[in-house]
C-alpha cells in the first residue's frame, strides 16, 4: 500500500514538466556556470580553498530548498485544497500514507540531485567528494529534515494555497539568501553568516564535513532541535482537508 | 438485517444544526436515498456514516461498527464517494484505480469496472484530462474499486448527460445485484424515484419522509386524472360507481377520469369487461416531486 503510494508519487513528480529537470539538474547547472566564468584557482583568502569549494555547498542548499520549502510543502497545500486528502481519508490508506509517500520520493529526489553535483562538480573541477562522508551524511540528513519540516509547517498552518505560496516565496529566499546561492557567503555580512550557520539546511556544517573538519555539534543540534519542533507542530497543525 | 442503523443524529455547525436528529436504518442489499435540496442536511448525514464527521449526539451503526471507533475496520467495507474531491491532475485512470486497489485486501477487477462504467478507452488518460462526467465515474470507480459491502454515493449523477446518467444508474442496479448495499444521496426526483427501494426525504436536518417511492407519492393525497378515447359509446354510469373514481367528464370524444388510489387498474379492468378499448390512453400522476411540495411546502430544486 505504502510502496503504491510511494510509486504514484514518484510518477507524479516526474511527470510535471520541467520540475524534475529543475530540481535536478539546476544545482549543478549553476555549480559549472559559476566555476567557468570564474575559474577555480586557489584562493589565499579562503584558506587555500577555491571560491567553487566554498560554493558547492550553496548549491545543496539550493536543491533542499527547491524541495523542501517549495515543491513539497506546495503539493501538500493542493491536494490538501483539491480534496486529494480527503478522498484518500475515506479509504483504509490514511492521508498520512500520502505524507510519508512525498517525505520519501522528495528526499529520494534531494539525493540524486546531491549525487549529482557531487560526480559533476568531482570530475569537472576536482572538488574533492566529501572528506567526513559520515559528517556530511548526517549533516545533509538533518538539514534536509530540519528544512522539510519548516516546510511542513508552513503547508500546515496555512488556510489556503494562495496564503502558503505568499509564504514560500519569502521563505525560500530567506533559505537561499542565508545558504549563500544568491551572493557567496563571504560577501555577506557578518551577521548573517553566523545566522546561516544555525539556519536550516545548515550550509556551514555541509562545507566543513565536506572538507574535512567535523560539523560543529551546536550546529547539528539546532537542525534536529528545529525537525523535532517544527515537525511536532506540523503533525499537530495539519489538517486533512 | 439492518446494515446501517442512524439513531437521533444531530450535527450542529455554530448554532445551526445541519442534521437535527435524523434516524433510519437501511437493509441488506437496500438502495436507500436520502433525497432533499440543497442544504438539507444530506451531505452532513453520509460524512457522519462515513466517519468523515463526528456527531454531536445520536448513535450510528454500519455493518455493526461505530463509524468514529472502528474507523479503520470501517473503511475496509464502506466505499465512499464524495463530492468536490480530486485525484491530482496527473495521474492517469488506470493508475488511480490501481492505487486505490491496493489498499484494498480483495479488491474487484479495476479493468472489468472502468469497462463497466465506459472509461475502458480512457484507462491512459490523466484525471485533469477528463471531462466532468468522466471524473465523476472514475469517482464511483474508487468507490467501489474495494469491494465494499457498503457503497455510500453522494450525488453521483451531478454534472452527467442524461445518457451518462443512465448508465451510471444501471451500474448501481448491477451494484446492488452483486450483494452491495448503497447509500445514495441525490436531489434528482427521478433518480430516487427510478433508483431507490426506499428514500428518506430530508428538510431542514429532519427527516420528513421515509418509505418507498411509491408509498411517499401516496401520502400526498393526490389525484390522478386518466384521459382516453373509447372505442364505442360508453355510459359515465360504468366508472362513477367505482370506489377510486371522483368525476367523469368529457371533452369532445374523450373521457377524463380523476380519483385516487388504483385508479388505472380499476378503470381498465371495467372497460375489458365491457369489451371497450381505450384509446389513446394518458395517466397523470403525482410524482415524488409533488409529494415533496406537500410535505415540506417548498419546492425540491434540481
Amino acid at each position: 500500500m505504502l510502496h503504491h503510494m510511494i510509486t504514484a508519487e514518484t510518477r507524479l513528480f516526474f511527470r510535471e514538466p520541467g520540475v524534475w529537470l529543475l530540481t535536478i539538474l539546476l544545482p549543478t547547472i549553476v555549480l559549472v556556470a559559476v566555476g567557468l566564468v570564474f575559474g577555480v584557482e586557489p584562493d589565499p583568502g579562503l584558506g587555500g580553498l577555491r571560491w567553487i569549494d566554498i560554493f558547492a555547498p550553496s548549491m545543496v542548499v539550493m536543491t533542499l530548498a527547491i524541495l523542501g520549502v517549495n515543491l513539497l510543502p506546495a503539493r501538500l497545500v493542493k491536494y490538501r485544497e483539491k480534496g486529494v486528502l480527503r478522498r484518500l481519508s475515506t479509504t483504509p490508506a490514511s492521508p498520512r500514507s500520502v505524507l510519508i509517500a512525498q517525505l520519501v520520493v522528495n528526499m529520494g529526489v534531494a539525493v540524486v540531485s546531491l549525487a549529482v553535483l557531487l560526480v559533476v562538480g568531482n570530475l569537472m573541477f576536482g572538488i574533492p567528494l566529501p572528506k567526513d562522508p559520515i559528517g556530511f551524511a548526517v549533516a545533509f540528513l538533518l538539514g534536509m529534515s530540519a528544512l522539510f519540516a519548516l516546510g511542513l509547517l508552513v503547508a500546515a498552518v496555512a488556510p489556503s494555497a494562495g496564503i502558503a505560496s505568499a509564504l514560500f516565496v519569502p521563505l525560500f529566499a530567506l533559505v537561499m539568501l542565508l545558504g549563500g546561492v544568491y551572493l557567496p557567503r563571504t560577501m555577506l555580512p557578518e551577521l548573517l553568516i553566523r545566522i546561516g550557520d544555525y539556519t536550516p539546511p545548515g550550509v556551514q556544517a555541509l562545507l566543513d564535513a565536506w572538507q574535512g573538519t567535523s560539523p560543529q555539534l551546536a550546529q547539528l543540534a539546532v537542525m534536529a532541535l528545529i525537525t523535532v519542533l517544527a515537525g511536532a507542530a506540523a503533525a499537530k497543525r495539519f489538517r486533512w482537508e | 438485517m439492518n446494515v446501517i442503523e442512524v439513531t437521533n443524529l444531530v450535527k450542529r455547525y455554530g448554532d445551526h444544526a445541519a442534521v437535527d436528529g435524523v434516524s433510519f436504518s437501511v437493509e441488506e442489499g437496500e438502495i436507500f436515498a436520502i433525497l432533499g435540496p440543497n442544504g438539507a442536511g444530506k451531505t452532513t448525514t453520509v460524512e457522519s456514516i462515513s466517519g468523515l464527521r463526528t456527531p454531536d449526539s445520536g448513535t450510528i451503526r454500519v455493518l455493526g461498527l461505530d463509524p468514529q471507533r472502528d474507523r479503520d475496520e470501517l473503511r475496509r467495507v464502506v466505499g465512499v464517494q464524495l463530492q468536490e474531491s480530486e485525484l491530482p491532475e496527473q495521474m492517469r485512470v488506470r493508475e488511480a484505480v490501481e492505487l486505490y486497489a491496493s489498499f484494498y485486501a480483495g479488491p474487484r477487477d479495476g479493468e472489468q469496472l472502468l469497462a463497466d462504467l465506459g472509461l475502458a478507452d480512457k484507462r491512459k488518460s490523466q484525471f485533469g484530462k477528463l471531462s466532468g462526467g468522466e471524473k465523476q465515474r472514475l469517482s464511483v470507480a474508487l468507490a467501489l474499486i474495494g469491494n465494499p459491502k457498503v457503497a455510500i454515493l453522494d450525488e453521483l449523477t451531478t454534472g452527467l448527460d442524461p445518457q451518462a446518467r443512465r448508465d451510471t444508474w444501471q451500474l448501481i442496479e448491477d451494484v446492488r445485484a452483486g450483494g452491495v448495499t448503497v447509500i445514495l444521496v441525490t436531489h434528482f426526483m427521478e433518480e430516487a424515484e427510478r433508483l431507490a427501494d426506499r428514500i428518506a426525504l430530508i428538510d431542514a436536518g429532519r427527516v420528513v419522509a421515509l418509505d418507498t417511492p411509491s408509498g411517499i407519492v401516496s401520502r400526498v393525497d393526490a389525484e390522478q386524472t386518466l384521459r382516453f378515447r373509447p372505442s364505442v359509446a360508453m355510459d359515465d354510469g360504468l366508472l362513477t360507481g367505482l370506489p377510486e373514481v371522483r368525476r367523469v367528464s368529457r371533452h369532445g370524444p374523450t373521457v377524463e377520469v380523476a380519483g385516487t388510489g388504483n385508479l388505472l387498474a380499476a378503470v381498465t379492468a371495467v372497460l375489458a369487461r365491457n369489451h371497450i378499448v381505450a384509446n389513446e390512453l394518458r395517466i397523470e400522476q403525482a410524482g415524488l416531486d409533488d409529494a415533496f411540495v406537500a410535505l415540506t411546502g417548498r419546492k425540491l430544486a434540481s
